[in-house]
């Protein structure tokens, strides 16, 4: 690990002070669970390393007129011991548990989770967001069994985060604050597919904090996640579905349905969401969506087995959605 | 990069000497200032490093003083300068448990962990853990179910299952599976571990029948 400078500021408005303009100058720590690997692996190599888990109003899960209001440094431990995560997002809730390891659960945040870097070997090896060695993909002629299905290139990576799905089908907003002001933008807007190495793959500008994550009210629709594992303990799952559905009655209004670690960002499976409007969810129209839903999927060399594991996440979490309550 | 000149005398870390802070100052180029008098213009964040902090940490009920870069991670302060190599770097990337510790009476990884950050709140490693000349009950009960081959990984399992019982003293199968989710161990002992996570409940409720 580079030395690095390190602050632990106490408000918000002094830890602002201490970011830096251009990426690379300075991180922000909050669990640690991925910043300390990446500085390990000289992946990060920042000047300086703000500390923002001093800052007690980036904490706390509180109810308020326009939803659920998350904290940036609320554990995920934290987020799982919450009775209305729990009662009311249940979508939210089995993606955080979906976290295996306790360790990462006391540790890692909310926040954090959003803005981890990809798990991506190459980049994690140096090679950039986009993996390519003179030219040309590292990933297309490498190994790839864990990479993306959709929204590949030039980025094949899979965005790893564990809530994002859930979060994106939920309509949830994050806050991003920065020197100059506050601005929110939705969980779908924060992803973005790279399409330089240059770039990032979440809208945070350097100069800016995650600050909070505003999840609308669960009213009326009901809400589940779904994840296929390859093992039970702590790893990455191989393909999740995160799905929310507005209901009138027994019949859907409308639907979000988003898959996780099938492409760099958590993918919204629009044709799914248009062929569950008005239907009532039976095996059949969760099966019929699970189809619609990889319909456009562009496997790479080893990862075609995740199309079928993606087809089946969408099918399962729509009838575990169906089940809940709305 | 805006670099502090005027720390806070108060958000400086416990034992702050004159000489270390001086130290650290010049390793790190002449960044931070004097300590600030109060009453003075608003004073920017204290910034530390990236020369040698001193800092002190609760290990095992007893408060130690070291200078540590902050890049130190906890685990190289308790293994390099504390010389307790009951936690084990393995991964050192937050994957594999081996370096599990109870930090604010949570299990957490030592190598994700900064030194610097681990400060004010208690430290629990595997060598605090036996009372009175005793192995504590996980530690015995792994003896007993023989829940170990190279044991490279057992004092991360110890403490990871230490913290898992504090919060679940009656534990079934099940939840001991998933509650040792955070820790691998190569030989495969998981099955033996898993037994010797219930006896040791069994022990620590005071021998009542685990159902």
């Amino acid at each position: 690990m580079q030395a690095f400078e390190y602050a632990s500021p106490t408000t918000l408005k002094e830890a602002l002070s201490l970011l830096g303009e251009r990426w690379g100058e300075v991180d922000v720590l909050a669990g640690g669970t991925d910043l300390l690997s990446l500085m390990k692996d000289y992946v990060h190599t920042p000047k300086r390393v703000v500390n923002i888990k001093g800052i007690a109003e980036l904490g706390g899960i509180r109810r308020t007129p326009a939803g659920l209001r998350i904290g940036a440094t609320v554990t995920l431990d934290e987020l799982l011991a919450s009775p209305v995560v729990r009662t009311e997002y249940p979508s939210l809730w089995t993606a955080a548990d979906g976290v295996r390891s306790p360790q990462i659960r006391n540790m890692g945040t909310v926040g954090g989770d959003l803005c981890q870097r990809p798990r991506c070997w190459y980049f994690r090896l140096g090679y950039g967001l986009l993996a390519q060695k003179d030219g040309t993909s590292l990933v297309v002629n490498g190994e790839n069994k864990y990479h993306a299905i959709f929204g590949g290139g030039p980025a094949y990576f899979v965005s790893a985060s564990s809530l994002g799905p859930a979060l994106v089908a939920l309509g949830a907003k994050v806050r991003l604050a920065s020197a100059s002001g506050a601005r929110e933008l939705s969980v779908e807007e924060f992803f973005v597919i790279p399409k330089s190495d240059a770039e990032r793959e979440i809208a945070l500008r350097p100069n800016e904090i995650l600050t909070e994550i505003l999840v609308p009210p669960a009213t009326g629709v009901r809400n589940a996640t779904y994840e296929v594992r390859h093992k039970e303990a702590l790893d990455w799952p191989l393909a999740t579905a995160s799905v929310t559905l507005r209901m009138k009655g027994a019949t859907v209004e409308s639907a979000r349905v988003v898959m996780g670690h099938v492409a760099p960002i958590p993918w919204v499976a629009r044709e799914a969401e248009r062929l569950l409007a008005g239907k009532t969810i039976t095996e059949e129209v969760a099966e019929q969506a699970g189809k619609a839903a990889v319909a456009g999927a562009r496997p790479l060399s080893q990862n075609g087995y995740k199309v079928r594991l993606a087809q089946v996440a969408v099918k399962r979490a729509l009838l575990a959605a169906a089940r809940g309550k709305a | 990069m805006k670099r502090s000149k005027d720390p806070e005398s108060q958000a400086q870390p416990k034992g702050l000497s004159r000489r270390g802070f001086i130290r650290g100052v010049g390793l790190s180029g002449g960044a931070v200032g004097l300590l600030h008098p109060e009453g003075e213009a608003a004073p920017a964040p204290a910034v530390l490093g990236p020369g040698p902090v001193p800092i002190t940490l609760l290990v095992n009920g007893k408060p130690h003083k070291l200078e540590v870069e902050p890049r130190v991670t906890l685990l190289d302060a308790l293994r390099d300068r504390l010389d307790l190599t009951g936690a084990k770097r393995v991964c050192d990337r937050g994957t594999c448990g081996a370096c599990t510790v109870i930090l604010g009476g949570k299990a957490v990884y030592a190598c994700s962990v900064l030194a610097i950050d681990a400060q004010g709140k208690p430290i629990q490693t595997v060598e605090g853990i036996n009372a009175g000349g005793r192995l504590h009950p996980v530690a015995s009960a792994f003896v007993n179910q023989d829940a170990l081959q190279c044991g490279f990984c057992t004092p991360g399992f110890v403490m990871a299952a230490k913290a898992f019982l504090d919060r679940n003293p009656n534990p079934t199968l099940e939840q001991v599976r998933k509650g040792l989710g955070g820790n691998l161990c190569r030989c495969g002992t998981y099955v033996g571990i898993r037994q010797a996570v219930l006896e040791a409940a069994k022990q620590m409720r005071g021998g009542a029948r685990n159902v």
